[in-house]
């Protein structure tokens, strides 16, 4: 029951949306499409489903070419960013649409709404309309009418986007409990990094229409293959900096050197990008080989819980993430710490070469 | 964007085909026929080449009628136009009286072409009709069936009265979509009231102004029926605009050589123009 | 530039209010000090919106006044108030260039073309748009266009306050971050008044000084990020603000002990909490520990959160304590104590703050 991209390529008078493509998701598997808007995540969905045919290469669905069927015969479902209900019906009668259409008797549409509803915690408003509804109850009923129909593949896009922050919260725990049973393959679209870690499950970073790695999510978020894919899976963004390898020191414009360790010693010497996350320069040296770095901070974020600080090392903008209380003036110089065992090191090609200590989280 | 191909569409969509092949592309193609060939009747019909086509645009009886229909057409537009947006930025936006405003404009779409000939025949009747009498009790020699400026003015009120709510609806429909953000960053800004019209409200408006700009020029310049039961294309032939002629030619004379020809140059115009008014709308559209 | 006060305000869509229910924005006084950065924070229909269109001057109140430096404006137009504002979808005007875009509320002011130029050059190097100054609004990104609508307001220099509507609505979170911190930083450049609303409880604490914290037209608690985070006055704001919010666990008052179960926990504020009601302490995922001794609880499920994890844990009655840990932090697998940080957790009576305003 496996969903196969073969090749697949979508082009619009002349415009590459999607460039070829292979994609193998599994059956019974979570996988996220993560990436900016316009990298082209709805365009892939929209090809998985159906909607869209693409202009080179197959799907196949179960072992089968489904490349040239149409939505309507391939059992799938799909959850938008709005709330799509129908109106004048009540969240009962939304919830079992899919199955009246599909002609299941009576007494079993009742036990999967039912059921259903209990599972998205909408049993109390099961009489109401979705106008009476919040957003959160409202794309509840969506995503229900989604799953009720034990369809082949669950296609999410951004569902999460419209929704207040504490809500978007709350269902983003729930979600993954959702498919934990099904044997669906759910694919799930989402700008945000954070949801994708949550999610677990698999990861594609998509930018520019191109999907540059695909695989578990903590393998996706720990091993990045190249600089794109770090910088697409990465919140907030990844700080960046030219380094020279000298010997068995790296260099990082004329004062800032540190060792290179296991996994980096044999890099050959020459320039490299380094890519550091921001919570792993911090204003306390912090982690198993913290290196000092002095910047000039352009602006200091305070959270309450955590620090931000914006700065410029040797004219690149860095941001360092630090827990507690740490003000700092605009324009002030101050000193962080990088932990370059959590840093990455990419070629010039922007792949990754060296990830210091294996592991770059 | 190409969807995926689903044969059996075309089935769905074979009645209208076959309606639509009775309904025009069949009397097109007789339309053709007509206009190169040279009939007497009998069904006989004889190869006339491109005569037909150079006796109409050679004839001064078919240069009058053009002239006066393009100036009939543009008349109405420059009047219809921003008379019907102005109405729309008067209607309200909120509250009960939207309904009563949007029906009361639509009533006049809703009446016959022919009734409305016929409506505003009487109603210009100088000896019995409101408007004819009540213009000739307050000094003005108002008679339509005489005098040429007379016919004109009560042609163009017409079609304006009958017409203009069409671009009232279009307008107002453009000016509701407009989010209240705009409007309240634009008071925010300090913009007059100009200034919210001329970089909000018309910017906004001009995807619906191009479909009423276009649909009331195809309109104008195939009118018929309300002319005709207005004035029969009189005094003289001073209201004869190009469809009246190309039915007195047709109808009256029987001359169906050259009123085919006349037919497919007077589509011809429409469609051209109709092109030039859309590029010239929709340049600079992103 | 100018001190905002709320004198008494209310306000209520329906003509004739009777119930608390009716009132979109319940009393509130308030002042906002003159250059200060603050944010209006709840979640959707909790009056965040209405207050800021009160204060813009698009909307009327039903009761009370607002002064702009102790004058009254309740009744003026936005216009007469000198405000700016930047709305949750980008507003620009569409047929004219960024340049236009930037000069269009100085020209609306008569303002001399020389002095329109300066000022536009210099709002556009502030706003990273020099290089797109002759390019067509319309043709730019959403973040693009949201400089633009802030432009708009910072072009003006006699701005009194300049509001922002859930401004990175339509922003992807990469930039989410630059535009975010751009804001700080034109804040602390210009110092001028902002008021800045959210459902965001991020945006909100990493840009305001101050935050106003609303739940269904009424304020529960005023503060700056710290106190808010730190020390919640009731127990929405304790859930609303943190991500995870803070853990809740129903507790009982043996004497100046606080108890789960059979568990006592040392608590920051026993000695002013009194009899009656529902207690509950709060503790924020934050300041919870594995440790030996302690609340004995079940770890139900670990989610990686990449720069931390959140663990899930189930108390023996059932439950939930959520904890951060770090990718370093050992998580035991099942059984396990957890401890909590003393100055952190405190008992809620009724929902409120045991021991001070309405908890006390």
């Amino acid at each position: 029951m496996a969903l196969e991209l073969k090749s697949v390529a979508k082009q619009v008078d002349g415009e590459v949306h999607i460039h070829p493509t292979d994609l193998t998701l599994a059956p019974g598997s979570f996988n996220v499409l993560l990436g900016t808007t316009l990298s082209g995540k709805t365009t892939l969905m929209q090809l998985m489903a159906g909607l869209e045919r693409p202009t080179s290469g197959q799907i196949w669905f179960n072992g089968r070419d489904v490349t040239g069927v149409s939505v309507q015969k391939r059992n799938v479902s799909m959850v938008y960013q709005q709330f799509i209900n129908y109106p004048n019906l009540s969240v009962y009668a939304n919830i079992a649409s899919p199955l009246k259409l599909a002609r299941i008797d009576k007494a079993e549409i009742n036990r999967r709404v039912q059921e259903m509803a209990e599972l998205m915690r909408l049993t109390p408003m099961l009489d109401r309309r979705p106008s009476e509804l919040s957003g959160g109850q409202q794309q509840r009923t969506a995503m229900a009418r989604a799953l009720v129909k034990d369809a082949d593949v669950v296609l999410l896009d951004e569902p999460l986007a419209n929704l207040d922050f504490k809500l978007r919260e709350e269902l983003r725990d729930e979600l993954p409990r959702l498919f934990a049973d099904r044997n669906c393959i759910a694919v799930y679209a989402t700008t945000e990094p954070m949801e994708a870690l949550l999610f677990g499950g698999n990861t594609a970073t998509l930018h520019e229409g191109r999907v540059t790695q695909f695989g578990p999510t903590m393998e996706s978020y720990q091993q990045p293959k190249d600089l794109i894919s770090a910088q697409v899976f990465s919140e907030p963004p990844m700080n960046s900096a030219k380094v020279t390898k000298q010997g068995g020191e790296f260099l990082l414009g004329s004062s800032i050197r540190w060792q290179a360790d296991a996994s980096t010693t044999g890099l050959a010497d020459g320039s490299y990008m380094l890519g550091v996350r921001p919570h792993r320069v911090t204003i306390r040296p912090d982690g198993a080989q913290p290196v000092a770095i002095r910047g000039h901070v352009r602006i200091a974020e305070l959270s309450g819980s955590e620090s931000t600080v914006h700065f410029d090392l040797n004219g690149n903008d860095w941001v360092s993430l630090s827990t507690g209380v740490h003000d700092f003036d605009i324009g002030a110089e101050a000193d962080f710490h990088m932990d370059v065992s959590r840093a990455m090191y990419f070629d010039d090609a922007g792949h990754l070469v060296g990830a210091a200590g294996g592991r770059a989280d | 964007m190409r969807k995926t191909v689903n044969q059996r569409a075309w089935l769905f969509i074979l009645p209208v085909l076959v309606l639509v092949a009775f309904n025009a592309i069949l009397p097109l193609m007789t339309v053709v026929n007509y206009s190169v060939q040279e009939t007497f009747g009998n069904n006989e019909f004889f190869w006339a080449g491109l005569i037909w086509f150079e006796q109409v645009i050679g004839s001064p009886r078919f240069h009058d009628s053009l002239i006066r229909q393009l100036i009939f057409t543009f008349s109405i537009l420059a009047i219809e136009i921003p008379l019907g947006v102005i109405i729309a930025l008067a209607m309200p936006r909120k509250g009960v009286w939207v309904s009563v405003c949007l029906v009361l404009m639509a009533l006049p779409l809703l009446i016959p072409w022919n009734v409305v000939g016929a409506m505003w025949n009487i109603f210009a009747l100088p000896d019995i009709g409101l408007m004819g009498y009540t213009l000739n009790a307050i000094g003005f020699d108002f008679n339509f069936t005489r005098q040429i400026g007379d016919a004109w003015f009560t042609l163009l009120l017409m079609d304006v009265w009958h017409w203009t709510s069409l671009v009232v609806l279009l307008a107002y429909a453009g000016l509701v979509s407009i989010p209240d953000a705009y409007y309240q960053a634009a008071r925010i800004d300090g913009a007059s009231s100009w200034a919210i019209f001329r970089y909000i409200q018309l910017p906004k408006m001009k995807r619906v102004l191009t479909i009423a700009v276009l649909l009331r020029f195809m309109d104008s310049f195939n009118i018929y029926t309300e002319p005709f039961v207005l004035t029969g294309g009189g005094p003289g032939n001073s209201t004869t605009l190009l469809s009246i002629d190309l039915v007195k030619i047709a109808l009256g004379q029987f001359d169906l050589g050259p009123a085919a020809a006349m037919s497919l140059i007077y589509f011809l115009i429409i469609l051209l123009l109709s092109w030039v008014f859309y590029t010239l709308m929709m340049r600079n559209e992103e | 530039m100018a001190r905002i006060t709320l004198d008494n305000l209310g306000h209520a869509y329906m003509p004739n209010p009777v119930n608390p229910a009716d009132w979109a924005l319940q009393q509130l006084d308030f002042e906002f000090d003159d250059g200060g950065a603050y944010a209006l924070l709840g979640p959707s229909g909790c009056g965040k919106t209405t207050l800021l269109n009160i204060i813009s001057g698009l909307l009327v109140p039903s009761r009370g006044r607002v002064l702009f430096d102790g004058e009254d404006m309740t009744t003026r137009d936005p216009t007469a108030r000198n405000i700016a504002q930047v709305f949750q979808f980008p507003v620009i005007y569409d047929t004219m260039t960024v340049r236009q875009n930037l000069a269009f509320p100085l020209r609306n002011r008569g303002v001399p073309a020389a002095e329109i130029e300066a000022r536009v050059s210099e709002i556009a190097e502030m706003t990273d748009l020099t290089e797109m100054l002759d390019r067509r609004a319309s043709g730019l990104t959403a973040d693009g266009k949201q400089k633009i609508s802030l432009g708009r307001g910072l072009v003006r220099d006699d701005v009194n306050v300049i509001m922002f509507d859930e401004p990175l609505t339509v922003i992807d979170p990469h930039l989410k971050w630059q535009l975010r911190s751009k804001l700080k930083e034109l804040h602390r450049r210009i110092d001028r008044t902002m008021i800045y609303v959210t459902h965001d409880q991020i945006e909100a604490l990493t840009f305001a000084d101050r935050v106003v914290l609303m739940k269904d037209g009424g304020v529960v608690q005023i503060g700056t990020p710290v106190e808010l985070f730190e020390r919640p006055a009731h127990t929405f704001v304790g859930h609303f603000i943190g991500s995870p919010g803070m853990n809740l666990l129903p507790c009982i008052m043996a004497g100046d002990t606080a108890m789960i179960g059979d568990t006592p926990i040392a608590v920051a504020n026993a000695a002013s909490v009194k009899p009656g009601g529902a207690l509950e302490i709060g503790i924020r995922p934050e300041f919870v520990r594995f440790a030996d001794s302690g609340l004995p609880v079940q770890v139900t499920r670990v989610m990686n959160a990449g720069r931390y994890r959140i663990v899930e844990t189930v108390t023996q009655t059932g439950e939930t304590v959520k904890l951060l840990a770090s990718n370093e932090d050992e998580v035991p697998s099942e059984a396990t104590r957890l401890s909590f940080d003393p100055a952190f957790t405190r008992v809620y009576r009724d929902g409120w703050l045991a021991g001070e305003g309405r908890g006390a």
